[in-house]
Formats: structure tokens, sequence, C-alpha cells
């Protein structure tokens, strides 16, 4: 009886410290994120910084996040198309590839592989910038790391990835248009017609929204791992897989809240 | 006279590493002062604490009387604004061209800034045509000369170099020596180095201070190192491997 009792003492102990542990790191994130934050008020800016992170985030992400977007969309049609049939349906085609594309998978799935490019080069550079005394050389070089570094990065991921996210819904409903016409006998002209009367304006609005909070974690995840990082280049490593797993559980979880949010009533 | 900087009681670990056990240290404005000691016996960290980079885990240290410790993120900014350092890796900026490192602090139009870091570059024995090539792209005794031009070209009123001629020839080193002795006495600036090298330290310094388990055990003119009665002193001075400061070694 003692014994169980003890089990459940020492279960109780190590469950308490990893919340603990937990609250600790949000606690510490939560700080990092409201000093980036807090400095962005107040000069020096670094717009020349902004311009050249606004480029490679979102310039450089246009392939691959249209890539998805348009084959992911052509896959979806056709799997709508299928379910779609059994039910007599399969004219919801258009309907169900835009709102799913626009709602969904459009700003998710761009959100991922920017995440996955993005996050990742973030970390592994500030990183290496932390282990070899470069975020040190910047201060004393009357330069503050999270106005140079962190805050141009946040402020152009928050910037693009909407913009980004309207290329991938556009490619991604291209997708789901381009196979239903080519292989499924869809008129283009009606297909076309019956996404417009479905593309409502709130949904494009709440993709875009969906989006700035995903750019937001993208930045935020690679700059505060890869500042965080210790220990040579395998800590910088560690910090760049952290800062990609980081990012896509933020995502994909800060998605399921705004979806509820915005479509749950 | 009051000190520049001053030290004192300055503790430091990093979990249960004990690096700084108590350190007291005193720099005079205008002064050089050296800092020797073995490898790993927290130079560097030391430097560190002065700048406000690593906060000590107890003790003071003030800068022309005000502490450095505690001090909001605006102050600590100013704080750092007035010191260039070297540091021992060099830091340079890899995604900048050199003469962008060199002029990193500095104000102005691109033209005046590029003209700046090429003269600071002729100072520790440099061509203007490194001026546009990579921190990458060059020797590593290259990289720490740019880092050192780097460090002076704001003229700050104090200076730290970690270990400015590991890694050069002789002959660089006589140069970088000379670079570092001439901003002392010319320009009145306080210079704080660390340095393995005897021939720097005779160059360089006005005051040693010989750094050992975390405690500075001897602090006294350039001039007193050959006749220091300190058996660590002695020991480094002339690099002998048998002597009070013993190596882990494990006999072949
Ligand atoms: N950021 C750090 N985290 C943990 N240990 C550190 C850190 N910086 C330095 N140390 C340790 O402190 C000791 C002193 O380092 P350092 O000051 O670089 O030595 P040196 O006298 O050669 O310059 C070393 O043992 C090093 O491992
Ligand atoms: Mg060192």
């Amino acid at each position: 009886m003692t014994g169980l009792a003890t089990t459940f003492a020492h279960a109780l102990i190590a469950l308490g410290s990893v919340i603990i542990a937990l609250l600790g790191s949000i606690g510490r994130l939560a700080r990092f994120a409201l000093t980036a934050l807090g400095r962005l008020v107040r000069p020096p800016w670094y717009p020349a910084q902004l311009f050249e992170q606004m480029l490679v985030i979102g310039y450089f992400s246009l392939p691959v996040v249209g890539l998805t977007a348009l084959f992911t969309g052509s896959a979806l049609a056709q799997q709508i198309y299928i379910g779609g049939s059994r039910f007599n349906a399969a004219a919801t085609v258009p309907a169900v590839t835009v709102i799913g594309i626009v709602r969904e998978l459009g700003p998710v799935l761009g959100g991922l592989m920017v995440a996955g490019r993005v996050s990742s080069a973030m970390a592994a550079e500030i990183g290496t910038m932390r282990v070899t005394e470069q975020i040190d050389a910047l201060t004393t070089l009357r330069t503050d790391p999270f106005r140079y570094l962190v805050g141009p990065r946040i402020i152009a991921a928050v910037l693009v990835m909407p913009a980004l996210v309207l290329v991938s819904n556009a490619l991604g409903v291209m997708g789901g248009w381009l196979l239903a016409t080519g292989r499924l006998g869809f008129n283009s002209a009606a297909y076309l017609n019956t996404t417009a009367q479905f593309l409502k304006t709130d949904d494009v609005i709440s993709s875009m929204v969906k989006a700035a909070v995903f750019g937001f974690f993208i930045a935020l995840m690679g700059c505060y791992h890869g500042y965080h990082s210790s220990g040579g280049a395998a800590g910088v490593g560690r910090a760049t897989t952290n800062a990609v797993v980081s990012a896509f559980i933020l995502i994909l979880l800060s998605n399921l809240i705004i979806t509820v949010i915005v479509f749950g009533s | 006279m009051t000190a520049k900087i001053e030290l004192s009681g300055v503790k430091k670990h990093f979990g249960h590493k004990v690096v700084l056990s108590g350190v007291d240290l005193a720099i005079q404005p205008g002064e050089s002062l050296v800092i020797i000691g073995g490898s790993g016996t927290g130079k560097s960290v030391m430097l560190k604490c002065i700048l406000g980079l690593l906060t000590p885990n107890a003790g003071t240290i003030g800068v022309d009387g005000s502490s450095v410790v505690g001090l909001s993120a605006r102050a600590l900014a100013a704080h750092q604004a007035r010191f260039g350092m070297l540091f021992q890796g060099g830091a340079l900026f890899d995604s900048l061209p050199v003469w962008r490192n060199i002029s990193f602090a500095l104000a102005g139009p691109a033209a005046e800034r590029r003209a700046a870091a090429i003269d600071n570059l002729s100072r520790v024995g440099l061509g203007a045509d490194v001026a546009d090539l990579r921190p990458s792209e060059l020797s590593g005794g290259m990289q720490k000369r740019v880092a050192l031009a780097r460090a002076i070209a704001a003229r700050p009123e104090i200076l730290f170099f970690d270990e400015p001629t590991t890694g050069l020839d002789p002959i660089m080193a006589d140069v970088i020596n000379n670079l570092i002795r001439t901003l002392v006495t010319d320009l009145k600036i306080t210079a704080l180095t660390i340095t393995h090298d005897m021939a720097s330290v005779r160059k360089i310094a006005d005051s040693v201070a010989m750094l050992h388990e975390g405690r500075i055990v001897w602090h006294g003119s350039r001039d007193g190192i050959d006749s220091a009665d300190n058996p660590f002193v002695d020991q480094f001075v002339h690099g002998r491997a048998d002597g009070p400061i013993k190596m882990q070694l494990r006999k072949l």
C-alpha cells in the first residue's frame, strides 16, 4: 500500500516538474516575444534588414508554396469528386474545393512549408551568430540584436505570409480546376462560376488572419531558438530542429483555435 | 585618482563549474593592463562580465564609479557603447563584407564609412583590396586583424583585446602590439588585453595581472614580472611545466 502511495507521489512530482518546466519555457518565450515587439516601438529601425527578410521569406518561398497548393488542390478535387459521386453530389467539387483550400489547406500547408524553409534557416543563422559571439559583438557595436535581427524577421514574416497565402489559395483553386476540367469532365466556365459564388470575403479575410498569425510564429520560433542556442554546431542543430517542430505545432494549434472561433458558431 | 574600471569580489559560475571565485582588480584611466593566465581560467569570462554580456553571481563591477550589474536595457546599451571589444574568435559578421564589418558602428554616408574602414584596415596592416571580401575568404590571422580594426573604428574610450596576437606571425604580432601601445599613449585610451604572448606583455603593458583559479594572484607593474616573488607568475613567464600551476596529465 505504501509502495503504491510512494509510486503515486513520485509520479505526481515528475508530472509537476514537467509542468513547471513547460510553464517556465512558455514564460521565457512570452518574454522574448514581448521584448522583441516592445523594442520595435522606438527607433532605430532597420528597413534594409526588413526588405531583405521580406525577400527571403516571401519571394523565395513562392515556388514551394505554389507547388504545394497546386498539387493539393488537384488531389482535393479528385477526392471530393469520388466522395461526392456516392451521394450524387459530384457537382459540389468546385464549392467544397474552394472552401477547403481557402479556409484550411491554403494557409496551413503554406504555413508549414514556409516554417520548414524559414524557421530552420533563421534558427541556424541566428544560432551560429550566437555561438560565434556575433550577437555579443552586435551589442558592443551599438546595435540591439532584438531591433536588428529579431524585429525585422517577425515583421517581415507577418507582412508577407498573407500575400503568400493569397497566392497559395489561388493556385490551390487552380489545381482543382485543372483536374476537374481536364479529367473529371467539368465545364470550365461553370466551374469558375460556382467557385466565385462560394468564395466569401470572410473566408479570404480569415485566411489572411491565419497567415499573419502563422508568420508571427514562424519567425518567433526561428529567432527564439536561434537566440538561445548554445554548445557549438550540435547546439545550432538542436535549435534548428526545435524551431521547425515548435513552429509546426504552434501553426496547427493556432489554426484549430482560429477555426473554432471563426467557423465554430 | 578613482579607477576607470573596478571589480571587487566578482564571482561567476556556470552550473557547478566555478570560473571566477572573487576577482578584485582596478584599472586606472589611460592605463594598459594585461591579464595573463592559463587557458580556461576565466579571462574571457571576466571581460564579458565587465561588458555586461554576462552577469556575475556576486560582487560589484564599476566603470567610472557607476555599477554595471542590474542596468536597464537602455542603460546597458549606453554602457556597452563606451567599449571596443576584440573577441577571441573575431566574431566577424560573416554575412557582411569586410568594410561593412569595420564600419558597422559608424554613422554617415556609405562612401565616408567605406573610407574610414579602409583607413582602419591600413592600421592593422591590411590593404584596401580586402575591403570587399567576405570574412570567410580571409585567413585566421587576417580575420583577427579585421576584427581589431572593427573594435577600434569608433574610437571608444575603453578597449578590450582578447588575445590580439594569437595566430599571427611574430612580425605582424609586433605591428599589432605597436598599434595597441599607440592607442593607449596617443589617444589616452584605457586598454585591457588578454594574452599568452610574453613579447606582447612586455610591449603593451603598463601593469600586469595574473588570473589563476578564479582569482587575481598577482598584480604589479610590467617591470615587476621578472622580479616578481610569485611562483605562479614565475612559472608562467618562463613557461615551465613544473611549478605550482599543475596540469592534469597522465604519464605516457
Ligand atoms: N557560456 C558559458 N557556459 C558555460 N561555461 C562557460 C561559458 N563561457 C565560459 N565557460 C567556461 O568558463 C571557463 C573559462 O572560460 P574562458 O573565460 O573562455 O577561459 P580563458 O581564460 O581561456 O579565456 C571555461 O572552463 C569554460 O568552459
Ligand atoms: Mg579566452
